[in-house]
């Protein structure tokens, strides 16, 4: 896209699926503005979110804003890797000054006084901030149709669900709106839904991303991440976005030279001879659509000289039900706060203190939030504390016990994303234990802490299958790299979804 | 109370640490700021803060664990102990259950009487304080301040080790005096710095088994430790003779009553739900922090009040109440650093005298206008007999007022008791000669006319004369010599 | 009383936990909360069966531990921002319906 000219972007859409990297050196050279890459997002997004429901809030007026300054630090030469590059947000981030929603009810006036860390880290490399994407109200779903602000499309079939309960984040990017945006994943709420959508979705080691201004829904597991268009996009955003903050007590001081040389040098080459990824037919178990897609994933890694091999992850089936334990009981309790006293949703004309309560989180919550809460209280209700709360901490000490000594056989795993394909909204909202079964090969992920990468595969059925590579805590070095490598020897990343007729 | 019945109490207290900021953020810890001007986006429990752990808190925490000898963990936690209120942002106290950072220790807690008993203290944890409910000044309507919440708190928590009111009010009263001379809290009660809960119960004399225990919240002095624990055992004393039961429950003291009673309205959860805090992790602390810690130990108020008894031969109780605050203890030990200084006096003066006009006057004694240095000098002119108590009198009044120096305001006032017998001698003589029918009459055994010519010999020295030897002389001078 | 792998998910007293969750269930959605809860703690019931005996709980992935911030009061409290959005305040309070004591 080097030689497009400026006046040529509202016009082509499709050049809107440039990468970051892309973005960076028109800007760099001139080619075009931060105003006019900014305008033409605005548009893309205003045309295609009618359909999509991908955003809460648009804010035409801050970003123009922001893409001014932008272009005034281009001119003056001082520009950050991200500078002028309009990015999107998941509305769980807060952002000082925006509405930040949670997608609830509850939220649905709240705007925060300050700025997430992570968020403040893309802001200062100069990113614009577009506005801020749908999800799962508190993160909670894998589906984005439990939002207070309606359920979001996916871009490849718009009665489909994005997954979630990154969904707005994953379609926004899928429909190139955005070359990037942000998302978090507490059991798999970035890797399912760049899989429905297929971008590639990373989720980082937790630590790596501070959690100062992020939402919690569970804080051990929640962790901040990326969609882009390919990994290379991916590891220079979390080249950013990653680092130690004072302001979070969970948030690692490992430093990472790798990592800092990303915006400079890209993630550089894979020592692709000396890898062994491991497969562990728990995860393949799982299952239903696209096993034919990861299959050929990795032979497409064989063929780089990856060598592959089984590995067992004897307790992985036991994650799931364990992390709906762990997950609601830090939920349960993280929501307490919203009690209609300082911020967040009241009940008209409360009669009494309790009735101020229960009828302001009544209202202000949806039914699933209330299922994760009511779950969680029960694990840590007297009587249950140790059979649930505590017989989840140690399945989950033996399911990070598995990774471990997996991850003394190979370098990398190798999994499905999700068991299926992107499916129909509604399909699973009576069922919400159903729903649960989405992030089986996600959620063990989440409980151990180890970075992630989801990679699209290939359609099954004109849908996107996604792939997941697994690391070592910190090893995001050898995750971004087999990953940049894979993108290298396939093209899957590259597939846009049929939106051209789109309003 | 009734011999029949043995009371048993057990203490919690909590004591605000005096940090600069708060427990878990960057606020300030203070107190008496407008409302919620001091409640930053951590302490208002905003969507997505997160907390982060004071250092000057776990000094402070570590710092009073070696004072009572107890064990410092090398790992503790923070849990999360759930319940709904106002005044408690997140719904959530961040506290320690399952791993506090001070394990047991003991406390020497001296009593009135100059005995001392020993209390076990089972634990001490940090948590985080809750705002402030403010009832009163709306109708219908509570107000919520939360300018306290998160200031940092160190939970004291005893055995059952006392069984009486007194040995209760003794036990928090020597808690006070240990943090202050640690200096990890200001101790000022009025503004519920240290706060004090009460469970008590009672049980026939010579049962094991403990009786049903009622727990008194929030009681800010030590006179109302005791008033109030006294009034709990009488009246479950009366239930139990009475043959009724005392129920388990939380009560509160309401000093103007001078009663207990229960509380109503904030509806305790009987279940907290604890769980590890998950946005702190493990706390470890090591072997060179404690050490670092050790080396900032002071004199303990125990390790003092025996040294003071011993180097300047005090009582028991005068020990004990010299060394209860630091700042009293520093002022009489510099006191008896002047030349010819006497100890005993300066105990007396600093007790009686000294203290009441600070009372009076509203000052600590670091603001005392009569220094130490003075005071000492003071009673070493009452050893020396430059003075009397009278004169002494008059001296301290005016180094009270401002003047500084004890010999100068002796010589400018003229105030050096009169020593010369000459002089007083022939005073006295002619003091007699004139007064001969009072010189009779005593002579004749009415004992009591020697204060009369006492005072016309004060009077006629401006008091300046050393009234022993004016004793002596005038009982010469009537001939009356035993 | 729950102990290990015979955990029946038919003990749910669903109004009791919504007491301690303050939430308040009534009439059909308190029985479709409550049909909800079954299938997911008959769901999370099936860890019961592993093998734990021994295995100590994780409470967090990362072997890390508590980092200690110096004692400075660097925060700077924007008070009219921070209640901008409370539901009522007034002269600087946040304003609940009565409380007893």
């Amino acid at each position: 896209m080097g030689s497009t000219s400026c006046q040529g972007w509202s016009n082509r859409p499709m050049t809107l699926f440039s990468s970051l990297r892309q973005l960076a050196d028109a800007l760099g050279r001139g080619d075009c503005t931060s105003l006019e890459l900014t305008a033409a997002a605005l548009d893309r997004a205003r045309r295609l979110d009618e359909a999509l429901n991908c955003f809460i809030t648009l804010d035409e007026e801050r970003a123009m804003a922001a893409a001014k300054a932008a272009d005034r630090r281009l001119q003056g030469g001082s520009a950050g890797p991200l500078t002028g590059i309009p990015l999107a947000h998941k509305d769980l981030f807060c952002i000082e000054g925006w509405l930040t929603t949670c997608a609830s009810k509850m939220l649905a006036t709240f705007t925060a006084p300050y700025t997430a860390t992570a968020i403040a880290r893309l802001q200062s490399a100069g990113s614009v901030t577009l506005g801020k994407l749908n999800m799962d109200e508190f993160a909670m779903g894998s589906s984005t149709e439990t939002s207070h602000f309606g359920p979001t499309a996916n871009p490849w079939a718009l009665q489909r669900t994005p997954g979630g309960s990154s969904g707005g984040s994953a379609a926004c990017v899928a429909a190139g709106i955005t070359a990037a945006a942000t998302g978090t994943d507490t059991g798999g709420s970035i890797r399912q839904p760049a899989s429905f959508c297929g971008v590639t979705g990373l989720k980082p080691t937790y630590g790596r991303v501070s959690r100062y201004g992020m939402i919690a829904f569970a804080s051990s597991l929640d962790q901040g991440g990326v969609f882009a268009r390919d990994v290379e996009d991916a590891a220079l955003l979390l080249s950013v976005m990653a680092g130690f903050d004072p302001r979070d007590s969970t948030s690692s001081t490992h430093r990472d030279p790798w990592l800092e040389s990303v915006p400079e040098s890209g993630v550089g080459r894979l020592a692709s001879g000396s890898l062994t990824i491991g497969l562990a037919d728990e995860f393949f178990s799982e299952i239903n659509e696209g096993e034919q897609r990861i299959d050929e994933a990795r032979r497409a890694l064989e063929a780089l000289g990856i060598r592959c091999r089984g590995v067992s992850l004897p307790h992985i089936r036991a994650a799931m039900p364990a992390y709906y334990v762990i997950a609601g009981a830090e939920a349960s309790t993280n929501l307490s706060r919203y009690d209609g006293v300082r911020f967040g949703h009241r009940c008209e004309q409360p009669a009494s203190l309790t009735d101020l309560y229960e009828r302001s989180r009544s209202e202000g919550f949806g039914a699933e939030v209330k299922r994760r809460i009511l779950t969680g209280t029960y694990a840590l209700s007297a009587g249950y504390f140790d059979a649930y709360y505590l017989k989840a901490q140690k399945i989950r000490r033996l399911v990070a016990g598995d990774f471990a000594a997996a991850f003394g056989e190979v370098d990398l795993l190798l999994a499905p994303t999700t068991p299926g394909t992107a499916f129909r909204r509604g399909q699973l909202t009576d069922n919400p234990t159903a729903m649960y079964q989405q992030d089986v090969c996600t959620i063990p992920v989440n409980l151990a802490g180890l970075p992630s990468i989801s990679l699209p595969c290939g359609p099954h059925e004109g849908l996107p299958v996604g792939v997941q590579l697994i690391a070592r805590h910190f090893d995001e070095r050898r995750l971004l790299q087999a990953g940049a490598a894979f993108q290298q020897a396939t093209n899957w990343h590259e597939a846009r979804p049929p939106l051209e007729g789109a309003p | 109370m009734n011999a029949d019945w043995e009371a048993v109490i057990g203490l919690e207290i909590h004591v605000q640490l005096a940090t600069q900021s708060k427990i878990f953020s960057a606020a300030a810890n203070q107190f008496g700021a407008p409302p919620n001007s001091l409640a930053c986006p951590v302490d208002l429990g905003l969507p997505g803060v997160l907390p982060v752990l004071n250092e000057a808190a776990v000094r402070m925490a570590v710092k009073f664990g070696l004072a009572i000898g107890a064990e410092v963990c090398e790992r503790s936690g923070f849990d999360r102990k759930n319940y709904f209120y106002p005044d408690l942002p997140k719904g959530y106290q961040i506290s320690q259950l399952a791993a506090p950072i001070v394990g047991p220790g003991r406390l020497e807690v001296p009593l009135d009487d100059g005995a001392a008993i020993d209390v076990r203290i089972v634990r001490a944890h940090l948590e985080e304080d809750a705002g402030k409910s403010i009832h009163d000044a709306y109708a219908g309507q509570t107000g919520v301040d939360l300018n306290r919440a998160g200031t940092p708190l160190l939970e004291v928590v005893s055995a059952p080790d006392l069984h009486t009111p007194e040995q209760a009010s003794a036990c928090f009263r020597q808690l006070h005096s240990l943090v202050r001379y640690l200096g990890i809290c200001d101790g000022d009660l009025s503004q519920g710095s240290m706060r004090c809960d009460a469970n008590v119960s009672v049980r026939p004399q010579g049962q094991e088994a403990l009786g049903e225990r009622t727990e008194i919240k929030n009681i800010n002095s030590f006179r109302f430790v005791e008033k109030a624990i006294r009034f709990e055992i009488d009246r479950q004393t009366d239930r139990l003779e009475a043959g009724l039961p005392v129920l388990r429950e939380t009560r509160l003291y309401d000093a103007a009553k001078d009663e207990t009673r229960p509380m109503r309205g904030k509806e305790f959860s009987d279940d907290y739900r604890y769980f590890p805090d998950p946005d702190l992790l493990p706390v470890v602390i090591d072997e060179a922090f404690i050490e670092a810690v050790r080396t900032e130990l002071p004199e303990l108020p125990g390790a003092r009040r025996r040294r003071f008894r011993e180097e300047f031969g005090l009582s028991d109780y005068d020990a004990s109440w010299l060394t209860r605050e630091p700042e009293v203890a520093d002022y009489f030990e510099a006191a008896t650093g002047a030349d010819g200084s006497d100890a005993k006096r300066i105990a007396n003066w600093v007790m009686g005298e000294l203290t009441a006009k600070l009372h009076r006057g509203g000052l600590s004694i670091d603001a005392s206008p009569v220094t130490a240095g003075a005071l000492g000098r003071l009673t070493a002119r009452i050893n020396d007999q430059t003075l009397s108590s009278k004169t002494a009198k008059i001296v301290f009044d005016t180094l009270w007022a401002g003047a500084a120096d004890v010999d100068e305001i002796i010589k400018a006032q003229g105030l050096r008791q009169m020593q010369d017998s000459a002089e007083l001698t022939a005073l006295i003589k002619d003091i007699v000669a004139g007064h001969p029918q009072q010189a009779e009459q005593f002579r004749a055994g009415r004992d009591k006319l020697l204060g009369f010519f006492v005072g016309r010999v004060m009077k006629a020295t401006g008091g300046k004369a050393n009234p022993r030897r004016v004793n002596e002389l005038l009982k010469e001078a009537l001939g009356k010599q035993e | 009383m729950a102990c290990g792998a015979d955990m029946d998910a038919d003990d749910i007293d669903i109004d009791h936990l919504a007491r301690l969750a303050a939430l308040r269930l009534a009439g059909d959605e308190r029985l479709a909360v409550e049909r909800d809860l079954r299938r997911i703690i008959a769901l999370v019931d099936e860890m019961q069966a592993v093998d734990t005996q021994g295995v100590d709980p994780l409470a967090h992935p990362l072997d890390a531990t508590q980092r200690l911030r110096a004692d400075e009061a660097t925060e700077r409290v924007d008070r009219e921002r921070y209640q901008a959005g409370a539901p009522e305040a007034r002269d600087g309070l946040y304003l609940v319906p009565r409380v007893v004591e």
